[in-house]
């Protein structure tokens, strides 16, 4: 009987003192290593970020981490790696809540890290990372909230069309359209000779969506699309042109069939597989399409030969700047209370010699000047050429707004392709998000 | 059960006091095992009442709690709404199409896996060759990993997937769909996959439940000139009750909830419509991906109390005889 009470307080004693420390290990960590500090103390760096499949990007990190630790040997940086979705909408979000979170972690840039300032939970980087900010241009913009910089890319692209060259050919189509005149009349010609003109992942939703963006970017000023994501207000009408230019679009039948069940990438029945295949001539898409094409390609060598891209076509006599792209890229940003040397990690992620080998494996394009020499296949120089001539790079709208607003966009957008929604309606669901 | 056992324990226990003890001492003896006895429900109940309520009940609380703000998953929450998200889910046709495919999915399981499932079960039970081969066949489904059988399923189910191919091959290319994507088809074809997969379950279940109803009533029927069909119908039938009540009720509460098997056969696309989305997935597309977390809590304290109050109505109403004296009545 005694024993058994004194398993009872045991347990007692167990899981108050559970409790406890779960409820400490919150708080210290305040006192970091002040800046003349730096490398003094053995530090432990924890970074997450969303090169989870087995390939030269997650190796890349890996070695890049190593190299890091090697050249400080009081830094140890423990990488996990983890899928984007599972990273950005459960893991990410749980960890900077639990005050525990990672020090270096994958950053978007625009809506969310807006969110992620708001909540203090970011380490103002902007007078440590002067010069590197200046070398990455205007790129760098993505990642600032209120003119304060929270995180530095590493990739960086706008999205245009990629297209079969040999399709076009044979169409007789002599040069890629500038605009969408000149567009629709390649889509013309490409069924003319039985050709799917535009293959279209609208299954995962955002690939259709970004059609949605690109009408908008047409349609819209600039200010008005940095007032909408300043402001959350989408009551220019310019956003319900965009809607209805979409649909003028859809209406000329441009897509495979049964889009809506066709996923974006990664799969050969995939949007990417049509394009890859040479069972479509056409596909927008990000600058990393170079990479998931390559995947499920059967032949890469063929690929490589009639794979072309170029611009966004411009619509005459619209409000929007024709030479504005829309583009996104990935970056990395510290916690608050992450010691200083997640500062220089962050720098030596940015520096000539990391984004060169990050540019040779090929995942995506790089952001600092003078690791483009890495770059060499002609879809991907084209795009770093239409990159740096573009006036004005808005972020992917979805990203730019917050994931709440985005997502109510995006489902909103896929009804008119799927054909029960209305250019008004995608207004009103942002509307209704930015409420929610 | 186990206040059951204490009492019949003194008995023929080793701690039964002798008898011609003084009242006093009696009492006393029966104060200590009362002790004992209590010590006991605490010690052996303890570690399952604080996993319960460390993981079911206090999250439970908390997930109420969250329901009540406006809050998207960054800093703790501080905008108190009340109810108001309850009230834009049940305004969001989304989540209206949600529970209606729930509807869909709770009554077709039990509508066809139950008629099914009864006549493999019959089937199954009477003796032929190769008997135990057909058993294991018709549980593998079952068995097989959820995220497996959605994926099999996908690419069976694809745009000029095997389905496709095989309709075709067969000249009934004119019955060709887009099984997973068509918004009027897509809800049939879940539940056509949900259906192959439990099917199994109910199966198992009944056949356990066969194995109890005694042969000898059968032998009785049958001397009395009654076919094999009037002996199923009245004979086994009616001793299954409990059994097909049981599965029923186990199958109302899976459907309510379900959520792996949709998540990997539907496409975004069509789920975000509504066509394909269940509660389970609505919560999810909702609360992580559109990041609206005390809107998302709000669902899931919906869909909890609707699985809650159907499962009170069931117990109440179809399992009152089956579980009486477990749980309806005090044990003593």
């Amino acid at each position: 009987m005694a024993m058994k009470r004194r398993a009872g307080a045991v347990l007692a004693l167990f899981v108050t003192s559970a409790l406890l420390a779960s409820a400490c290990s919150g708080g210290g960590d305040d006192e970091k290593a002040a800046e003349s500090e730096l490398y003094k103390n053995p530090v432990t760096l924890t970074w997450w970020h969303n090169a989870s499949q087995d390939g030269p990007g997650k190796t890349y990190w890996e070695k890049v981490a190593k190299d890091f630790s090697a050249a400080h040997p009081t830094v140890k940086i423990e990488i996990e790696a983890i899928e984007t979705n599972q990273l950005q909408r459960t893991r990410l979000p749980a960890a900077l809540l639990s005050n525990d979170p990672p020090d270096v972690f994958q950053a978007w840039g625009g809506g969310e890290m807006r969110e992620q300032v708001e909540a203090d939970y970011l380490k103002d980087i902007t007078d440590q990372v002067k010069g590197e900010v200046a070398d990455i241009g205007n790129a760098a913009e993505i990642w600032q909230v209120e003119g304060k910089q929270y995180g530095l890319p590493y990739r960086m692209g706008i999205e245009g069309i990629w297209y079969n060259k040999d399709m076009f050919a044979k169409a007789g189509i002599t040069a890629p359209p500038t605009t969408f005149e000149e567009l629709n009349a390649a889509v013309a010609k490409l069924k003319a000779i039985n050709v799917v003109p535009i293959a279209l992942g609208a299954g995962d939703k955002w690939p259709a969506a970004h059609w949605w963006y690109n009408f908008a970017l047409r349609a819209c000023s600039v200010d008005t699309l940095k007032k909408a994501t300043k402001d959350r207000t989408f009551d220019d009408p310019c956003f319900v042109k965009a809607g209805q230019d979409l649909k003028a679009f859809i209406d000329t039948k441009p897509f495979q069939n049964n889009f809506i069940a066709t996923p974006g990438q990664n799969d050969p029945t995939s949007a990417n597989g049509l394009l890859a295949n040479g069972k479509a001539a056409m596909e927008l898409m990000g600058d990393w399409n170079r990479g998931t094409l390559d995947t499920v390609a059967t032949d890469k060598a063929a690929l490589g030969k009639f794979l072309g891209w170029f611009p966004v076509p411009a619509i005459s006599g619209s409000a929007g700047d024709p030479k504005a792209a829309l583009g996104g890229g990935d970056g990395f940003a510290c916690s608050k209370n992450a010691p200083a040397e997640c500062v220089e990690f962050l720098k030596y992620l940015v520096s000539p010699e990391v984004q060169k080998g990050y540019a040779a494996t090929g995942t995506g394009l790089p952001v600092a000047k003078g690791a483009a020499d890495g770059v060499t296949d002609p879809a991907l120089k084209s795009i770093l050429e239409s990159t740096s001539s573009a006036t004005y790079v808005q972020l992917w709208l979805d990203t730019a707004f917050g994931s709440t607003v985005g997502n109510a966009m995006n489902d909103a957008i896929v009804a008119i392709f799927a054909g029960n929604g209305t250019p008004e309606k995608v207004v009103s669901a942002m509307k209704a998000a930015a409420s929610k | 059960m186990t206040s059951a056992s204490q009492t019949r324990m003194p008995a023929g226990g080793v701690t039964a006091p002798p008898a011609g003890l003084r009242p006093g001492a009696r009492a006393a003896s029966r104060r200590a095992e009362t002790r004992r006895k209590w010590y006991e429900i605490i010690g052996l109940t303890t570690p399952a009442v604080l996993i319960y309520v460390l993981f079911v009940l206090v999250p439970m609380g908390f997930a109420f709690y969250y329901s009540l703000f406006r809050w998207r998953g960054v800093g703790p929450p501080t905008e108190y709404v009340g109810f108001r998200n309850y009230a834009l889910a049940f305004q969001d046709p989304i989540f209206l199409d949600a529970l209606r495919n729930n509807a869909i999915i709770v009554f077709g399981s039990l509508l066809i896996q139950g008629p099914v499932a009864l006549g493999i079960a019959l089937l199954l039970n009477r003796r032929f060759r190769g008997r135990s081969a057909f058993r294991l066949l018709v549980f593998v489904p079952y068995v097989l990993a959820e995220v497996t059988v959605g994926i099999m399923w996908k690419l069976i189910l694809t745009d000029g997937g095997t389905l496709d191919a095989l309709l075709r091959s067969v000249g009934l290319g004119g019955f060709v769909q887009a099984w997973l994507a068509d918004l009027d088809v897509v809800i049939w074809t879940l539940l056509f996959v949900l259906t192959w997969k439990y099917v199994g379950f109910a199966i198992i279940l009944l056949l356990a439940g066969l194995s109890n109803v005694p042969p000898e009533l059968n032998e009785a029927a049958e001397i009395d000139g009654a076919s094999w069909w009037q002996i199923q119908r009245h004979v086994t039938l009616p001793l299954l009750g409990p059994t097909i009540r049981i599965w029923m009720f186990l199958s109302m509460i899976g459907s309510l909830q379900v959520f792996d098997m949709v998540w990997v056969t539907s496409v975004p696309a069509v789920r975000s419509l509504g066509a394909s989305a269940t509660m389970a997935t609505y919560m999810v597309d909702n609360g992580f991906f559109a990041r609206l977390w005390g809107y998302g809590n709000a669902v899931a304290v919906i869909l909890f109390v609707i699985s809650f109050v159907a499962a009170l109505l069931f117990q109440r109403f179809l399992l009152r005889r089956d579980i009486e004296g477990a749980i309806t009545r005090k044990v003593k």
